[in-house]
């Protein structure tokens, strides 16, 4: 995975080359293209406000995506989306069927049904795979985005993705 | 070891086959997959549901209308600062002067000081021209104040208003220079306040009563019992202060 604990630049030349791929993480996130915007904007404001008080040498992807997720989190819609986070933690059961996720991929790889089960996961799990799997971050940089420790980034992404196959084979049972 | 146990690993492995510190067990691990088919196909699949998540997930494009707003306000925001940018290298410069040392640090804590206070202007402004300007609608507080309970590290009371010309709308949790702080929104004959109230450890507020203008904003901040409270408000310095007044003595009970 690639580290991105780099060179002290200037504000604009760190932080604009992640611009679409923060957008992209705000609407999943918000799951609405204008709250997105308001978002990434706030965001940008945020650390750029914020970025004398930024470590020269430290990981700075972290750093600004920990703003992003703050800032998300004492929003409106943030705020609803984390009293739903403790209902699901562990109430994760595979399907009764034989099909496993992965012979579904195999038999019909389809991006919108897997976007459907991203969609439907809990904050907390449908952002811990976006960060690794979409932005492929670290276990490490991923405890720093979400301020948790590693185990803690480990153990969430296994329920997380139990989760998301559960959620895949019950698409197949029920097509 | 059984086939449960290795798969334990498996997510790691998927996730960072290079990882430095798991060098060691994951050549254990791809010796078990050699002779294993179960978990070799567990591994495949694995493999295949992160890379559909990957290009399922690239799903949304922003604009480059959006882009170049964005990269326009940051512009617009860097302007400003082109002083503070450069003061690393003129405090350097002005070392051997001890006097003007001294001057140049009173001046960074001012500037400090300036910027925290324009955090919280723009803070303002964005919440009264937000259609949800506050996340804990009520003019109760009763209602208002322990809605912050668990979401901030510290308490504080709130006046009663009944027989005051001010009105309280509600409050919401914000975020002041990375601690989070209480945002507490009044009105007064059609003028919005704001009450920001942080811990005082967040030293970037100051420590000191004051009384201030910036852009046209009243702008009152003092400390008490280990909070540093902020009030700004486009509303003249006299009614800020009133309502500083009614905040204190409610602090004091």
């Amino acid at each position: 995975m690639a580290e991105h604990s780099g060179d002290f630049g200037s504000f604009e030349d760190l932080a604009m080359p992640y611009f679409a791929r923060f957008y992209n993480f705000a609407c999943w996130l918000t799951r609405d293209t204008t709250a997105a915007e308001d978002l990434v904007q706030e965001t940008y404001m945020k650390a750029l406000r914020g970025f004398s008080s930024f470590q020269q040498g430290t990981n700075f992807r972290a750093w600004i995506y920990r703003i992003l997720r703050n800032t998300f989190l004492t929003s409106q819609t943030g705020l609803k989306a984390m009293t739903s986070i403790d209902a699901d933690v562990d109430a994760v059961a595979e399907p009764a069927t034989q099909s496993t996720p992965e012979s579904i991929l195999l038999a019909r790889v389809e991006i919108e049904t897997i976007q459907q089960a991203l969609e439907s996961l809990p904050l907390h799990y449908r952002e811990v795979i976006l960060l690794c799997d979409l932005e492929e971050m670290s276990y490490q940089e991923i405890g720093q985005a979400l301020s948790i420790p590693i185990g803690t980034v480990m153990s969430r992404l296994s329920r997380a993705r139990k989760a998301m196959r559960t959620r895949l084979a019950a698409k197949e049972v029920g097509a | 070891m059984s086939c449960e146990q290795w798969r334990a690993n498996l997510d790691a492995y998927v996730d960072d086959p290079q990882a430095p510190d798991s060098q060691a067990e994951f050549a254990a691990l791809e010796e078990h997959l050699r002779t294993c088919s179960a978990c070799s196909a567990e591994v495949l699949g694995r493999v295949q549901l992160k890379r559909a998540t990957r290009a399922a997930a690239a799903r949304y494009t922003p604009s480059a209308e959006f882009r170049l707003r964005v990269e326009k306000n940051i512009q617009a925001k860097r302007r400003p600062s082109w002083f503070a940018g450069r003061m690393p290298t003129l405090a350097g410069a002005l070392a051997a002067l001890l006097l003007i040392v001294a001057s140049a640090q009173l001046w960074v804590r001012h500037a400090e000081r300036q910027q925290a206070v324009a955090e919280l202007l723009d803070m303002h402004v964005a919440t009264i021209a937000s259609a949800n300007p506050v996340d804990v609608v009520s003019t109760d507080r009763h209602t208002v104040k322990p809605w912050f309970q668990g979401k901030l590290p510290f308490t504080f009371n709130l006046p009663e208003l009944a027989n005051s010309p001010y009105a309280l709308l509600g409050g919401k949790l914000v975020y002041v220079h990375d601690q989070p702080a209480a945002q507490l929104l009044f009105e007064l004959r059609k003028h919005d306040l704001s009450v920001f109230i942080a811990q005082q450890a967040n030293g970037t507020l100051g420590s000191n009563p004051s009384e201030t203008h910036a852009n046209g904003f009243s702008v009152e901040s003092w400390s008490q019992a280990g909070l540093r409270y902020v009030i700004v408000s486009d509303t003249n310095q006299a009614d800020v202060h009133a309502l500083g007044e009614l905040l204190r003595a409610a602090a004091k009970q």
